[in-house]
């Protein structure tokens, strides 16, 4: 990136480099968001909609465009055109300004998100560190919006997710840990290098630890983006929208274009920290076919633990605050904390791994999901739904 | 320097004060148009107030206004999530009165619509219940297997919801041709579903988290504050109208009446509550076996003249509704008018024990609570 940004001050001598360097982040930045940020944040809202239909046997948004694949832009649109609407008594400009604090915190996760070996936007020696801080600024924008909205069902939800986001911080952060000893770095480039593109290289098998670790990382991850089974702050049921009660319009979307794109920056971090990011095969010397691939396989990674996420809301029911404080205290932290001493311990005992037991770990989980998914085709074979249709019209 | 504890006015610096919540009257969870005041520190309520009166439609006032045989359409608006019940309480009231006796096929057609109606909604229920904790796929699969229910009850009276299936003496129409065939095969599919029901969230460790050992009722308790159906039998009392105040045909049918274990927790916790509904559930599914094995030939309905006049007097009739023991009192005075008609329905003496329940419960547990108990805001107020 400042390769090139050099080349094209070298081509100005009039115009200032901080100008030339200003003007290209900027351009840069508005390309990310527009051609990949929004795009993947609103195709995933269409994406977990389907996938709910599915999951719920229903149909899902099939109107717009193929199999409704543009139902995103419509309903994006649709927003943008209704009413602004801000209620009499709310504290205007943090009203205002929540969402938008909410989505810079999401937007800002991705400077420091890999996308493949040489698509990175900025790859800080801080990478991971920076992530987890600054994703921590759309409890921000959620706690303004809470308290700023003047209604005590939203900041009971700014509030609930203000706790979640603090508390199950240290969890994440202890689950991070143990991969920043391995890696020994928090260069998010750094941590993908440190592993490779066989499962039996990913820092997910290395150890018992590592494994607990990447399923701590996974639910803290979840509760920070405020997911099911962790959905407290606009708990529906509850709350009535959480800290979204009295937006509407382009606001409220903002904040669930934020929810969405959340979930793409938890997958990508899942596989960048646990399962070898962008790693593939050095198959190629074309470095753009490289790219490209690597690319790919960010993404379907990435991807696929959306994917997970959809699955498990749709699932599982709502934990209550009580015992969601219970589950980071008194398990995932003393939990996270034996795996860093144990990682540690490992590092020391053996350097260098053990081959053995990677491939014992990688035996283990495919063995789990074999059985999951035996599990899985079973029920959907005892489930009778589809033989029968609507009874009253077919013959007796 | 000393600390100073102590506003000017005298008030303690760390004094805290309950926020005064309103969960309803339009509230995603309150199951039609409901209110509670919610008294909490924090999530943690001191008390949750019911508040009644919001879908009030006067119904009991319209009975004296409409004739006997004209109020059969609003009965089915009292509780229009079962209003198969609900019609046949009036009915009997008026039968009782009047000195009809109902035809043996029309009491068969009767129970036949009833326990399918009982399906229909403790699906509801069961679904609503899951919703209300969080998880939404229970729902939307439990109004599948609904709609099906509905599709056959559609065949049978022509609506899917306010059915005024039931008429004074009888029925209004014949069961259609394969109807019985029909019903059977539905419940051929519908057993193995409420299983599926079972799997996917009896089991769920959140969910059972979610509601053992929450607003438990003891058995004095729940006949203290006079719950009834499901509610009560969950606290362990075996008392359904069906077996120990017979009416219809029901004494003729075996069936068993499910009541609360806590296998997760106390007895007539949240989770007891949801799960005899569940039984419950299997429990019609083997009536109306039953029933269509055992469907006699006949007419459906007896004769009652247009213009109903029974003597004067009063009644109480009980129904065991899908909310339990409904009862009405009617009185007549020989005119082709009810004198008055008073209706006793299960979620009303659910909601006044809410506040009970509600001290030192959560805000969220407040939402299971309300689900557990199955209230439907229009029976409540009529």
């Amino acid at each position: 990136m400042r390769a090139y940004l050099d080349a094209i001050a070298a081509g100005y001598p009039t115009v200032s480099p901080a100008l030339v360097y200003l003007i290209g982040m900027l351009a840069f930045g508005a390309l990310v968001v527009f051609v990949f940020i929004l795009p993947v944040a609103g195709i995933t809202s269409w994406v977990e909609r389907r996938v709910w239909a599915r999951i719920q046997s229903r149909i899902g948004p099939n109107r717009v465009g193929p199999g409704g694949f543009l139902q995103w832009l419509a309903d994006g649109l649709k927003n943008l055109l209704k009413e602004d609407v801000i209620p009499a008594a709310v504290d205007v400009p943090l009203f205002r300004i929540a969402p938008y604090v909410v989505v810079a915190g999401f937007v800002a996760a991705f400077v420091a998100l890999p996308f493949a070996g040489s698509l990175i936007i900025a790859d800080l020696n801080i990478g991971i560190l920076y992530i987890s801080a600054i994703t921590s600024l759309v409890v921000i924008g959620i706690l303004m919006a809470g308290w700023s909205s003047n209604n005590k069902w939203s900041m009971l939800g700014g509030i609930r997710s203000a706790t979640q986001i603090i508390c199950y911080e240290i969890p994440v952060g202890l689950s991070i840990f143990p991969v920043v000893l391995l890696s020994g770095t928090l260069s998010m480039q750094g941590i993908i290098s440190a592993q490779g593109w066989a499962p039996t290289s990913w820092h997910m098998f290395h150890s018992p630890f590592l494994f607990v670790s990447f399923l701590l990382f996974f639910v803290g991850a979840l509760a920070e983006g405020n997911r099911t089974p962790f959905d407290l702050p606009e708990a529906d049921s509850e709350l009535v929208a959480g800290f979204a009660t009295e937006y509407s319009g382009m606001r409220s979307l903002l904040f669930f274009l934020a929810e969405w794109g959340n979930l793409y920056v938890i997958g990508v971090l899942v596989s960048t920290l646990f399962m070898g990011g962008w790693q593939v095969p050095h198959f190629t010397d074309n470095g753009v076919v490289l790219a490209v691939a690597q690319f790919a396989t960010m993404f379907v990674k990435a991807y696929f633990w959306v994917f997970v996420a959809m699955w498990v809301r749709a699932t599982l029911p709502r934990v209550r605050v009580d015992q969601f404080m219970t589950l980071c205290w008194k398990y995932m932290v003393p939990i996270g904390l034996v795996n860093v001493v144990g990682t540690a311990t490992m590092m020391v005992v053996l350097p260098q791994g053990s081959i053995v037991l990677r491939w014992i770990m990688v035996a283990m989980t495919a063995a789990i999901l074999v059985q999951f998914a035996r599990r899985v085709f079973f029920h959907l074979r005892r489930a009778n739904y589809g033989r029968l249709g609507r009874i009253s019209e077919g013959a007796a | 320097m000393s600390l100073e504890l102590e506003f000017a006015d005298g008030r303690d610096v760390f004094a805290t004060e309950d926020m005064v919540l309103n969960m309803g009257p339009q509230h995603p969870s309150t199951h039609g148009v409901l209110r509670f005041i919610i008294r909490a520190d924090g999530e943690v309520m001191r008390s949750a107030k019911a508040d009644v009166g919001y879908l009030h439609r006067s119904i009991e006032k319209i009975a004296e206004k409409v004739g006997w045989h004209g109020f059969m359409p609003y009965t089915d608006r009292v509780d229009y999530v079962a209003a198969m019940t609900t019609n046949q309480a009036w009915a009997m009231a008026a039968e009782v009165l009047g000195g009809v006796t109902v035809p043996r096929r029309g009491e068969y057609c009767r129970v036949i619509a009833a326990e399918l109606g009982r399906i229909c909604s403790h699906l509801l229920a069961a679904g609503a219940m899951g919703m209300d904790i969080g998880a939404i796929t229970p729902f939307t699969h439990a109004v599948r297997e609904r709609e099906l229910i509905n599709d056959l009850l559609e065949e049978l009276c022509g609506a899917r919801l306010t059915f005024n299936y039931m008429r004074i003496g009888g029925v209004a129409w014949d069961l259609p041709p394969g109807f019985g065939a029909k019903v059977l095969r539905f419940l051929d599919h519908f057993e193995p579903y409420v299983d599926e029901l079972d799997d996917l969230l009896s089991g769920n460790k959140i969910y059972i988290e979610r509601l053992a050992n929450v607003a438990v009722v003891s058995r004095e308790r729940a006949i203290a504050y006079n719950l009834v159906g499901p509610n009560l039998r969950a606290s362990g009392v075996k008392y359904d109208i069906r077996k120990h105040l017979p009416y219809s045909v029901y004494p003729e049918f075996d069936f068993e009446v499910p009541i609360g274990e806590g296998r997760h927790g106390s007895v007539g916790d949240c989770w007891d509550r949801y799960i005899v509904r569940l039984h419950e559930m299997r429990q019609s599914a083997r009536i109306l076996r039953q029933a269509i094995d055992g469907l006699p030939e006949g007419p459906v309905i007896a004769k009652v003249p247009r213009n109903y006049k029974p003597a004067a007097g009063e009644v109480h009739v009980h129904v065991e509704t899908p909310r339990g023991d409904q009862s009405w009192y009617v009185v007549a005075d020989g005119t082709e008018y009810p004198y008055r008609v008073h209706i006793r329905t299960g979620s009303f003496a659910a909601m006044a024990m809410i506040e009970e329940l509600s001290r030192g419960l959560m805000i969220a547990d407040l939402v299971a609570l309300i689900a557990s108990f199955d209230i439907v805001a229009p029976e409540v107020d009529r």
